[in-house]
């Protein structure tokens, strides 16, 4: 694990900074499948910890981290990242060969692994959860608030290599909030930014931007969404209201990852092994999504509590 | 009429009439043999089936516990409450090891006033499905343990668990009740003298004789047993860091593993005491509730095998029972319910 591929991958990982993401970037190639589901890749269910080989600035508050390790994933899984004796939290996978996860600073486990250096070890187990499925017959419109554009990055990777129409829409509070903008840059990709502030792109939220562009009602597109609940709430009236296809990847705090301990817990879906990637239809009616989330002792409280 | 001598599917030598059975009976009786009956009776409450959703998987919300009995659980075990809220330990609480599972959660829950609510919630939706919720309970104290009875039985689940064998304890338990006959039925006397609701009580593998602790518990009136609890602790290391991967560092072992300690806790148990067992530890399939039934069990909890075949565990396993029920000509789980016991000791 330590031999001479590692530290060729450093250097490579590191050359290509800014935009280290790029799908020749890895040991396999980035073909792959994404909607049919794959049966019989075992998960890997007890943690391995292996080297960061790249750690990428995204923003003020975002950093990516490159694994010396590579997962037989789909965009919309996720890892459970693990730092011994401290906690161990799910992420999205951002890229899969190397494994790549994009981490806010925003609690101990995540301020901790901010501090991780290249070399230093970050443990993981997964991938666990439903991925997105591509809708061949729609163009792709991806939707993504603050550090979720990172999993729709290796989303549009996917749709892009199967020719799908993509474009792609991120929000963020302001300028320096906005992720990944140069990576969907470099894929060529329609894109529609906004900022809170209106520091950068349109001013107000992503959802507006979207309705605004006009895009909806001219290619009726397949919505896919990473962010936060609110705007995942709003797509979900957009879609309800347009009869739009739509799947949004919600988040939950979890324990097992695996669909044993129920913590998780959406009404009666299981965010683990239902989602993370609900469809539009899932999530109807369920009086949790947009208002209610489970604490560490199980409790169900108001999100933001 | 061909007077070949058939043999029944297991194997006994047909009768004259060609059937294996009884006059009066036919294979065409078999044919058409009524639905094999899978229902049970646990302490006068009654289960559409033996399969039991267990303590601690799945069980903090009403809405997921409707899920899981309309995948087919027979009753659904909430997951252990305490006095007070408990956030539990810090990730990971459970992870797969390869040949079943071990877990340390630190008894995380939300507080008996938040479950008490649950369970309420869990009744109206669980009722029109005909399953029962048992309601698990544990305390820090021999004292508390009363409390936490009474304060349970105001939202009237149908059965309470009292989880006295929790392996994963902090410090400030010592050790876990179910370590001493002597306190486990001073626990019992407790919830007992604090509800009118029937008491299952949990015991531990990890005691050097469950026979012993199951004997003192029914006479201090338990209504039945629960058994086994996770066996250990056990430890799991990450070798790359020579770090325990549980954040507790050691943790309770469940899965498919432990199953045959826990066929043989269960075993022992029925054959000390004449309550109703409500057995677990690694049940997978039908056939390990049919072998726990064999053991004398009355029902049988079903947890870490989630992990491997999903909720669907429940109505498959019952699929299975049924097909072994058919195959063996039993119109009910009582008609084999014990059967090993017999056995044992007939062959002395």
């Amino acid at each position: 694990m330590n031999g001479e591929g590692t530290e060729e991958r450093m250097k490579d990982a590191g050359r290509r900074i800014p935009i280290p993401l790029s799908p020749s970037l890895g040991r396999g190639s980035a073909e792959g499948g994404c909607g049919e589901e794959k049966e019989g890749v075992r998960a890997l269910h007890l943690p391995r910890s292996v080297p960061i080989v790249a750690v990428i600035p995204e923003s003020r508050t975002v950093k990516t981290f490159v694994l010396d390790d590579a997962i037989d994933a789909q965009p919309g899984q996720f890892i459970m990242a693990w730092l011994p004796g401290i906690d161990e939290k799910p992420f999205s996978i951002a890229w899969d060969n190397p494994l790549t996860i994009t981490v806010a600073a925003v609690g101990p486990f995540t301020r901790a692994l901010h501090e991780k250096q290249v070399g230093d070890r970050v443990g993981w187990r997964g991938p666990y959860g439903r991925p997105y499925r591509l809708d061949p017959a729609r163009p792709a419109l991806l939707v993504g608030g603050g550090y979720g554009a990172a999993p729709l990055y290796y989303l549009a990777t996917r749709a892009c290599a199967r020719g799908l129409p993509v474009t792609v829409a991120l929000g963020a509070r302001k300028a320096d909030d906005l992720i990944f903008v140069g990576r969907f840059e470099a894929l060529g990709v329609p894109l529609i930014l906004a900022t809170d502030d209106g520091s950068l792109g349109f001013q107000g939220y992503v959802t507006e931007a979207v309705r605004a562009s006009g895009l909806l009602e001219a290619q009726r597109p397949a919505i896919y969404a990473c962010g936060p609940e609110g705007m995942l709430v709003a797509l979900h009236a957009l879609c309800m209201e347009l009869g739009l296809p739509g799947q949004l990847s919600v988040e939950r705090y979890m324990k097992c990852g695996f669909g044993l301990c129920g913590q998780c817990a959406l009404d009666d879906l299981l965010v683990c092994t239902d989602g993370p990637v609900l469809t539009v239809e899932q999530l109807a009616g369920k009086a949790d999504f947009g208002h209610f989330h489970r604490t560490t002792t199980g409790r169900r409280l108001p999100l933001g509590h | 009429m061909d007077r070949t001598v058939l043999r029944t599917e297991d194997g006994r030598r047909g009768t004259e009439d060609g059937t294996g059975l009884e006059p009066g009976t036919g294979w065409s009786s078999v044919l058409q043999a009524p639905e094999p009956d899978l229902s049970v009776e646990l302490c006068g409450v009654r289960l559409p089936n033996p399969t039991v959703l267990a303590s601690g998987i799945l069980g903090l919300s009403a809405e997921v516990f409707e899920r899981v009995a309309r995948a087919g659980a027979g009753a659904i075990t909430t997951k252990s409450c305490s006095l007070q809220p408990r956030p539990g330990w810090h990730n990971p609480v459970i992870v797969d090891w390869g040949y079943g599972l071990i877990n340390a959660v630190g008894l995380a829950n939300p507080g008996v006033e938040v479950m008490v609510e649950e369970v309420r919630k869990a009744k109206e939706r669980l009722r029109p499905l005909g399953v029962p919720i048992i309601a698990s309970i544990f305390a820090n104290s021999i004292y508390d343990f009363g409390t936490m009875a009474r304060y349970i039985s105001e939202a009237r689940p149908d059965l309470i668990e009292v989880n006295i064998s929790c392996p994963n304890l902090d410090a400030r338990f010592e050790e876990m009740f179910a370590a001493s006959p002597y306190v486990s039925a001073q626990v019992t006397r407790r919830v007992k003298d604090n509800t009118d609701i029937p008491v299952l009580v949990k015991l531990s593998p990890n005691v050097e004789n469950i026979a012993k602790v199951a004997e003192e518990v029914a006479k201090a009136g338990a209504d039945g047993i629960s058994a086994i609890n996770s066996l250990g602790p056990g430890l799991v290391l990450d070798i790359e860091t020579a770090q325990p991967v549980l954040y507790n560092g050691v943790g309770g072992v469940s899965g498919p593993a432990i199953r045959p300690i826990a066929v043989r806790c269960v075993y022992d148990i029925c054959r000390a005491v004449d309550l109703p067992v409500l057995a677990m530890g690694g049940v997978t399939t039908g056939r390990d509730v049919i072998e726990m039934i064999l053991v004398g069990a009355t029902a049988v909890a079903i947890g870490s095998a989630i992990n491997y075949r999903g909720i669907g565990v429940f109505a498959e396993a019952c699929d299975e029972v049924a097909a072994y029920m058919r195959r063996h000509g039993y119109r009910s789980l009582d008609d084999f319910r014990g059967l090993a016991l017999r056995q044992r000791m007939r062959s002395g």
